[in-house]
């Protein structure tokens, strides 16, 4: 006979508020097997646990039910409690009777209903648990973060510097990512790439980091501590160990007509380049599509040029495979497509910009040598309109219904420098809500009003239109006085929405990380885990989780450093024994369970299994590999013939949960 | 067809007598010329006994599990609708390649005694085919049916005279039944039913079952080594079992166990002795896989994964597939 004992948690008033405890406990008494039953205040503390242990060993139980908290929070603590008097940590269960009955229930007998129906069913499912036993894995010793923007870099250098050997994986030419196009950082204005570069060079420079530019991930299989990836590192056409990077190659380019990606449009840069000066690596990279030689055979001017003979017309994508023991998501963000906003009028009018773009102008080694022009005229603008929330905060179908979080404080900065450098150019700033928390940050903004006299006004940009001239009307309300505005500034500024990088979802697809409806990476918990992902061994960092400004993107980034470093100090990991196992009487082979599989733990082989006859026979046969495996059971579900079963979720236990339900 | 009859006679004892074949399915007459059942030959001499006519509607393609497990070779007359169920058998790694030899054998389609009794043939005596018009003796006369009017349903949707398989084809080519209509059409009815009308229509329909298995059975998509209704062991089946809407059960769950690797060969209805309508449910997936991911047919070739158990890029999410369903 069972011997199963079941504690009902108090939870302080969290449970006992709302349940009635001591009636959970003489409901369950009556269940056969339940050979005891009690209620404490506190079943997570010492003393809760010491009432565990004293009844198990005093009554003989061989199976515990926990009715407390979700198994998210305290699982893992009655596990190790029942595992220290003996009982293997498997045979607990826990029924969840806070965060799905009391905190959602207000009626004292409904809750306390459901609080009963719950134990019974974790009772139900406790009498098929059978002891498991964990195996172990080995860690690898070393770490790949995609991407190479601020939040890439700082989580690879803190790694570094821990001793771990760390990889960068960059998909641009260059690392340096967002931060290094923008002019100035808030709130103290501070030149961007004059705090950027110094981190690129040190991460350049660090015996543990490597870094492949121009490449991305072609493939990833494996599980936390052992990942198995490939990595595409695409023909640069130049030979990055004999290049100098002097960039005559870059200069004598014929190819000159497409738009730089770095300088957001405003200039054209060479089919053979180097985005920007402080680039690392300062190698060039031929864009094949706009390349003469690549595109009409004739042409081959970098080749000529070249002191070193560096160019490589024949370079083909060359093929890394490397082991990791972790890996963090680190692929930022970009500004949303601006299509479906044609009443602010960018794409008609030069003269409307994106805030990317001020940043060039406004920009030193901008196209303009920091030089803030109209970009379809060339002269300096007399009044200047930043629309706020272009994207943001849209509850329509175009927009994202977040909110950006870093437009606030940039619309202020531009606001600020522009009046500093341009004391003559008037600048309006439309708003819904100005939302600038953070250190330093209202303080801030208010400079931008008060000491530098820039236009606050409360409301949204209904349209912008452009005349054959090229010259703007704003149309905008002010909510505030309830007045309708004209303006005719000569220069427009949209703040549009920031939104994950465009390759999130297929990483993710890659990666079995989970995405929300933005595509932004879903940390484990949003509070208590914010920089993992709910994949063991993926960890987030920077924009690709969530919009974040760039001191809280270094923050995160060196917390997801320090998961990271938590995992890579591990010898070897306790393997979750929660797998999928095949039973090969029934198993008919047609391996649908493989096709399934997130994570290919399964595998068919061909082998000699004993039918249900009782003969021995050959075929083939699903195999789970239980390293691979991590339990989430979709096999079981898509297998027609239950061959494959989830041990400590097995169909058995699942229905046995539901029928003590109803 | 008695021409191909022949052919078949003499292909058997050539693959017989020359060693590439250990066993031959084909057909043999049951009690009556339209009730043909399949048969296996291992015996020259009993290959005489080998019939064909449009009386040889089975699909001898689950047969193969069993020569691949006893490891014997072992060759197989298909009709060209017979291929995809081989294909599919192929690609749930039912049957090895290197177990069987596929002899394609032409079809026109096949007939159905049921609807010529039905339009009046009472003690059919012989059925001849000319062309488009069907001349059916009977103990009291002659009658004459158009064709489109007594063949299998399964027949009239034909997927046309291509072998997707096979060693060597028999013969040449006969014309096959032209379908013109909306496969879907009666699919499409039942979606456009009120929920409660759609109910009553499934719970009629499904009700008459009397779970003699005979649909799981000839089904080439049903072929696991234990049906998950037969495992005590499996929770579900003793679920299935202790309700009264066990029969309905048993339809949905297997009509998903086969989806998207249901070929559509109409065997499970034409076998079904209620006549329940079973292929409505799988059309019906088909309809939506088709829908979803693209068009699909099951048993094509015996390599493309199902939309059902393949990842793209661009798969519809489950909100767009709810929109497209409408």
């Amino acid at each position: 006979m069972q011997k199963i004992g079941v504690f009902v948690c108090w939870c302080g008033s969290n449970i006992a508020g709302t349940v009635d405890v001591a009636a959970v406990v003489e409901a369950v008494k009556k269940i056969p097997d339940v050979a005891y039953a009690v209620d404490y205040k506190y079943m997570c503390s010492e003393e809760g646990q010491k009432l565990i242990k004293d009844a198990v060993v005093e009554y003989g139980l061989d199976r515990l039910v926990v009715c407390s908290c979700s198994p998210r929070m305290h699982e893992a603590t009655f596990r190790k409690c029942a595992e220290s008097i003996g009982i293997n940590p498997y045979m607990v269960e826990i029924a969840n009777i806070r965060e799905q009955c009391s905190w959602v229930l207000k009626d004292v007998a409904v809750a306390t209903e459901k609080a009963i129906q719950l134990a019974k069913a974790a009772i139900a499912k406790v009498r098929f648990n059978d002891p498991l036993h964990p195996g172990q894995s080995q860690v690898v010793k070393r770490a790949l973060v995609i991407g190479g923007g601020i939040a890439g870099i700082q989580t690879a250098l803190d790694i570094a510097d821990a001793g771990y050997k760390v990889d960068i994986l960059e998909k641009e030419p260059t690392i340096g990512g967002k931060m290094a196009q923008i002019d100035k950082t808030f709130p103290t204005l501070d030149c961007s790439a004059c705090i950027l570069t110094p981190k690129m060079v040190d991460a350049a420079c660090h015996e543990n980091i490597t870094i492949h530019t121009y490449s991305e991930l072609e493939a990833v299989s494996g599980y936390v501590g052992n990942f198995d990836v490939t990595i595409r590192k695409k023909a640069r056409s130049v030979k990055a160990e004999i290049c100098s990077g002097c960039g005559i190659c870059t200069e004598k380019c014929p190819a000159r007509k497409t738009p730089s990606e770095f300088d957001e449009g405003l200039r054209n840069r060479g089919a053979i380049y180097i985005p920007f000066a402080q680039a690392i690596p300062k190698v060039p990279v031929i864009d094949r599509e706009a390349c003469l030689k690549f595109k009409t055979g004739k042409c081959g001017v970098c080749s000529i040029v070249c002191p070193n003979k560096a160019i490589d017309y024949t370079q083909e994508d060359e093929l890394i495979t490397e082991k990791y023991g972790a890996i963090v998501l680190a692929t930022g963000f970009e500004l949303i497509d601006l299509d479906k906003y044609g009443e602010l009028g960018y794409g008609r009018s030069k003269n409307v910009i994106t805030s990317m773009q001020l940043e060039r102008l406004t920009n030193a080694a901008g196209p303009t040598e920091g030089h803030l022009v109209c970009p379809a005229t060339g002269k300096e603008p007399k009044s200047v309109v930043i629309v706020s929330c272009v994207g943001s905060r849209d509850t329509t179908e175009r927009g994202k219904t977040y909110c950006s979080k870093v437009c606030c404080m940039y619309n202020a900065k531009h606001a600020m420098y522009i009046r500093e450098k341009y004391p003559n150019v008037d600048v309006t700033v439309f708003y819904i809500d100005v939302r600038t928390p953070g250190k330093g940050f209202d303080e801030f903004q208010r400079r931008a009003v008060e000491e530098y006299g820039v236009h606050y006004v409360r409301g949204q940009v209904g349209k912008v239109l452009s005349d054959k001239d090229g010259n703007l009307t704003v149309f905008a309300s002010d909510l505030n006085s309830g007045k309708h505005l004209m303006l005719n500034p000569d220069l427009v500024v949209l703040a549009c929405a920031v939104k994950p990088a465009k390759d999130a979802r297929k990483l993710a697809s890659m990666l079995t990380a989970s995405i929300d409806t933005n595509d932004f990476y879903v940390e484990a918990h949003p509070k208590l885990r914010p920089v993992e992902s709910p994949t063991a061994g993926i960890f987030l960092s920077g924009m690709c989780q969530g919009p974040k400004d760039i001191p809280e993107t270094v923050s995160q980034a060196g917390a997801a450093a320090a998961k990271v470093i938590g995992l890579l100090a591990k010898d070897k990991l306790m393997t979750n024994p929660c797998t999928a196992k095949c039973n090969e009487k029934i198993c008919s082979g047609c391996l649908t369970c493989t096709k399934v599989c997130p994570y290919g733990a399964i595998s068919g082989v061909e082998k000699e299994v004993i039918t249900l006859n009782g003969t021995r026979e050959k075929r083939v046969v699903a195999v789970v590999n239980e390293a691979l495996c991590q339990g989430c059971g979709a096999c079981t579900v898509a297998c027609p013939s239950a061959s494959m079963d989830l041990q400590g979720f097995t169909n058995k236990q699942i229905l046995a949960e539901v029928d003590a339900l109803c | 067809m008695q021409k191909i009859a022949e052919l078949m006679q003499a292909k058997a004892i050539e693959l017989l007598e020359s060693g590439k074949a250990e066993k031959v399915l084909a057909w043999r007459a049951g009690e009556f010329f339209y009730d043909n059942a399949p048969a296996a030959f291992s015996n020259v001499d009993a290959c005489k006994e080998i019939v064909y006519n449009e009386f040889c509607p089975a699909n001898l393609a689950k047969y193969l599990i069993e020569a691949t497990k006893q490891q014997k070779k072992t060759a197989v007359f298909l009709k060209p609708c017979d291929t995809y169920g081989v294909n599919q058998l192929l690609k749930d790694n039912r049957i090895k390649r290197e177990y069987f030899y596929a002899v394609g054998t032409p079809c026109s389609g096949m007939l159905d005694e049921k609807k010529m009794k039905a339009l009046g043939a009472k003690a059919i005596l012989a059925v001849t085919c000319e062309g488009d018009k069907i001349i059916v003796e009977t103990a009291y006369g002659t009658k004459e049916f158009a064709k489109e009017d007594v063949l299998l349903d399964k027949c009239i949707m034909c997927k046309g005279n291509k072998y997707k398989i096979a060693d060597e084809e028999l013969g040449e080519k006969l014309e096959t039944p032209k379908f013109t209509g909306d496969k879907f059409a009666a699919v499409k009815a039942i979606e456009a039913m009120p929920e409660e009308e759609r109910f009553a229509f499934w719970q009629a329909e499904l009700s008459k079952c009397i779970r003699c298995n005979a649909c799981r059975d000839i089904c080439p998509a049903c072929s696991c080594e234990q049906c998950i209704f037969d495992n005590q062991d499996a929770p579900v089946a003793g679920k299935a079992a202790a309700d009264d809407v066990e029969e309905q059960l048993f339809h949905l769950i297997r009509a998903y166990h086969v989806a998207g690797r249901c070929v559509g060969c109409g065997e499970c209805a034409r076998v079904c002795p209620q006549g329940v309508k079973l292929g409505l449910l799988n059309l019906k997936f088909i309809k939506d896989i088709n829908e979803f991911y693209g068009a699909y047919q099951a048993g094509a070739d015996a390599t493309t994964p199902s939309p059902l158990v393949s990842y793209k890029d661009n798969d519809p999410e489950a909100e767009e597939a709810l929109q497209r369903r409408g």
